[in-house]
């Protein structure tokens, strides 16, 4: 009797739901070249790392979609110059989201101030060079195409112009997104995020506007891999946020030109990773791999709050050479979930060692040493950015119970070669600083003299320390005593 | 003796000069066979001694030439032959804005118009192969292109922005003597799109000689010259009326033994 009741409530309700697809008269193609396209529509386009609104229930339509290429010079990390080359002024270029069955018809304009000509590959179109053969425009010109997106994903696009390779080293990849029917689940913050490696003249850091380098980048021996196109574009005021228990929707892409990312949230565990943009869904992801032209969608629900870095796991890449982002996260913490620190206590094995940084050589002098006290700050506050925030943060306050202050700190105003001689040589083991015990390590750094004497002079001159100026001849000093 | 064996040199070295008539303002280039970094076959070319301009034309000899023919004028100009970025730095149909340096290469010049003012010039625009073979010289070797010095020192000139601001002459002059083929503009040349179409339908058909993705490495004979990727790059962007802030152009001769 029961089971029966249940069958009746089952056809009446199947029932209506196929008399409601009647009347909206839906139909499903199963070729997603046959989907008609009603209406034009002009394409939101937005700049890392916001994504447009999704397109949720909309028909398929004429989207248009103008980008304009332009070639400006930027800021690779502080005092560091880079010309990039961008779809739409930024570095990845701008995103465009659409959905299948769509007809886009893509504009690409050549800003007449531009140097080279360009032209656009992307990975979502089906036909011969993804776009690439006709839309090749020179400076002062504007190229027009067509395509219909016939497979959802999450795809690439970049430059293809000979050298190909150069284009995309200097900037020139983005993202499409291509929705199914429907739209994808709705989710409460969506990211825009994209890696890339740069190939400079210069080493890392080193000051000035930097040429592209050929022959580093065929060798694959980037000098900066960073997400957005510069360290610290999510990092600091640019971090990405969310509120407990939202989900949080990243895309993420993979410019190259030459490293595949091993990307990774630490303290998180990604819910849903859309494996290399497509359809299958791998579950519980700690990293996932995301090749050069590629890219994926991940979808995870953040239950604490704090700051999660985001890194390529190819960890030097993340510390030395900018592949770093910060998402943060607000709202009330849960104990049950994660715990804070508990205790503290002292573990000394035998023989602790300080660490030291592995050295190919001599570190060499900064090529340019500070003229006045005005450029000794300057650039003692981007060797402090560089070297030093991570631990005892922007405002010299530090981290309680595990980096000690150096804003107002006595221990660092008591002895200024006592202070040398710590960023010369490293610190462990317990101090005591404005009353504070701390035990700790601090690796010996990698700064040149000059360096030293311009970062310790930036520290001496702010957050009420002893105004000291340091000079090279006082770390030199330091330096050769043994 | 000796004194008579010096008189015969001296007499030769300035018949020679007679001989070859160098022009005003050009250079003498002596023709040879190269490889470039691509050709009709991606083989062995061979340059014919010419003479070539020692700087790009400047706005101030394209003054001149306006005046002259007034075809040429801004307002004047058949838009089949030049599109509507034409001298568009210009104030009126005679002069510059006041922004720009009479010394300064002439750009927003289409490829007719640098055709015709090398021809009323009783010269002629360079091949792209004369062209690339002057311009693989740096300051001491005619033939650089495998020296990296020369390669980083042009690929670091085109990333500069605004270059086509500058003047003629600030830059060293290569070995033959000739300024500014690199680092300023880019030029126009005689045949500049030559090399994506072939013209012979047959080689069309199965050989993909687009200059991007994988077909531009296809057919390149030297796949480190990045500089001269960027310059066959944009000579394939190019149409005839085209106009651009960043492209000029200067002229050549065949040589006329007398």
């Amino acid at each position: 009797m029961k089971h029966s009741h249940l069958l009746f409530v089952f056809s009446i309700a199947s029932m209506l739901f196929l008399t409601s697809c009647f009347d909206n008269k839906e139909t499903v193609y199963d070729n997603a070249a046959d989907i008609p396209v009603n209406r034009e529509m002009i394409a939101e386009l937005t700049s890392p790392p916001h994504v447009p609104t999704p397109v949720g229930k909309r028909k398929a339509k004429k989207l248009i979609v103008k980008m304009e290429i332009l070639e400006k010079e930027g800021e690779m990390t502080d005092g560091v110059k880079y010309v990039y080359w961008t779809f739409g002024g930024t570095v990845p270029g701008s995103f465009i989201r659409t959905r299948v069955g769509d007809e886009v018809e893509f504009h690409l304009q050549n800003h007449p101030n531009n140097k080279l000509p360009h032209n656009i590959d992307l990975h979502a179109v089906t036909g011969p060079g993804g776009g690439a053969e006709s839309s090749f425009v020179a400076p002062g010109h504007e190229k027009t195409f067509s395509f219909k997106t016939l497979n959802p994903g999450l795809y690439v696009y970049h430059c293809a112009t000979a050298p190909v390779g150069m284009h995309i080293a200097n900037g020139m990849y983005g993202l499409i997104l291509v929705e199914p029917e429907g739209g994808l689940p709705i989710v409460d913050k969506e990211y825009y995020i994209m890696q890339g490696d740069f190939y400079t003249k210069g080493a890392n850091g080193e000051r000035g506007l930097q040429p592209f380098d050929m022959q580093k980048a065929v060798d694959e021996k980037a000098d900066y891999v960073v997400f957005n196109g510069k360290v610290g574009s999510l990092t600091g005021d640019n971090a990405i946020t969310a509120k407990v228990g939202e989900t949080v929707r990243l895309f993420v892409g993979n410019g190259g030109p030459g490293l595949v990312s091993s990307f990774h949230v630490i303290g998180e565990i990604f819910d849903k990773v859309h494996i290399e943009g497509g359809d299958l869904i791998n579950k519980n992801v700690q990293t996932t791999l995301i090749p050069a032209g590629g890219a994926a969608m991940i979808e995870f629900k953040v239950d604490v709050p704090g700051t999660f870095i985001l890194v390529d796991h190819s960890i030097f890449r993340a510390f030395n050479k900018g592949a770093l982002g910060m998402l943060k996260v607000e709202g009330q913490k849960d104990k049950k979930i994660y715990s804070g620190e508990l205790r503290d206590d002292i573990y000394l094995p035998e023989g602790p060692g300080i660490q030291s940084m592995p050295t190919t050589g001599e570190i060499v002098a900064s090529e340019v040493p500070a003229k006045s006290f005005e450029e000794q700050i300057e650039f003692g506050k981007q060797a402090y950015m560089q070297t030093c925030f991570a631990c005892h943060q922007a405002e010299g306050q530090g981290v309680p119970n595990a980096f000690p202050p150096l804003a107002k700190s006595d221990y660092l105003n008591a002895d200024v070669d006592r202070a040398i001689g710590v960023v010369l040589h490293g610190l462990t083991g317990e101090i005591t600083v404005n009353g504070q015990k701390y035990n700790s390590v601090m690796t010996r750094q990698m700064l040149s003299p000059d360096e030293i004497a311009n970062v310790l002079t930036y520290v001496y001159n702010s957050w009420g320390n002893s105004k000291k100026v340091v000079t090279k001849a006082m770390v030199e000093k330091v330096k050769n005593r043994k | 003796m000796k004194t008579k064996a010096f008189r015969l040199f001296i007499t030769l070295l300035v018949f020679q000069t007679f001989l070859f008539a160098q022009s005003a303002g050009m250079v003498f280039i002596k023709g040879s066979r190269y490889i470039p970094l691509y050709g009709r076959d991606s083989t062995v070319v061979e340059v014919k001694d010419f003479e070539i301009d020692i700087y790009p034309i400047t706005n101030a000899e394209y003054e001149n030439f306006v005046k002259k023919h007034p075809k040429w004028q801004k307002s004047k100009v058949i838009k089949l032959f030049a599109d509507t970025s034409y001298l568009s730095n210009w104030k009126n149909d005679l002069e510059l804005k006041a922004s720009e340096k009479p010394n300064s290469p002439v750009t927003y010049i289409s490829w007719f118009a640098a055709k015709d003012y090398c021809e009323c010039q009783g010269k002629r625009l360079p091949t792209v192969d004369e062209w690339e073979y002057v311009a693989m010289a740096d300051e001491t070797t005619k033939d650089a292109r495998k020296k990296s010095s020369y390669n980083k020192q042009i690929l670091a000139w085109y990333e500069a922005p605004r270059s086509n601001e500058n003047t003629i002459g600030e830059h060293p002059k290569n070995a033959w003597g000739v300024h500014d083929l690199h680092g300023l503009v880019w030029e126009w040349t005689l045949d500049f799109n030559s090399v994506l179409i072939t013209g012979e339908s047959r080689k069309d058909v199965d050989k993909d000689s687009n200059l991007f993705c994988g077909s531009a490495a296809v057919n390149a004979t030297d796949l480190m010259n990045y500089a001269a990727f960027m310059r066959y790059a944009i000579r394939g962007s190019l149409k005839a009326k085209y106009s651009m802030k960043n492209l000029g152009f200067r002229c050549a001769k065949d040589i006329n033994l007398k």
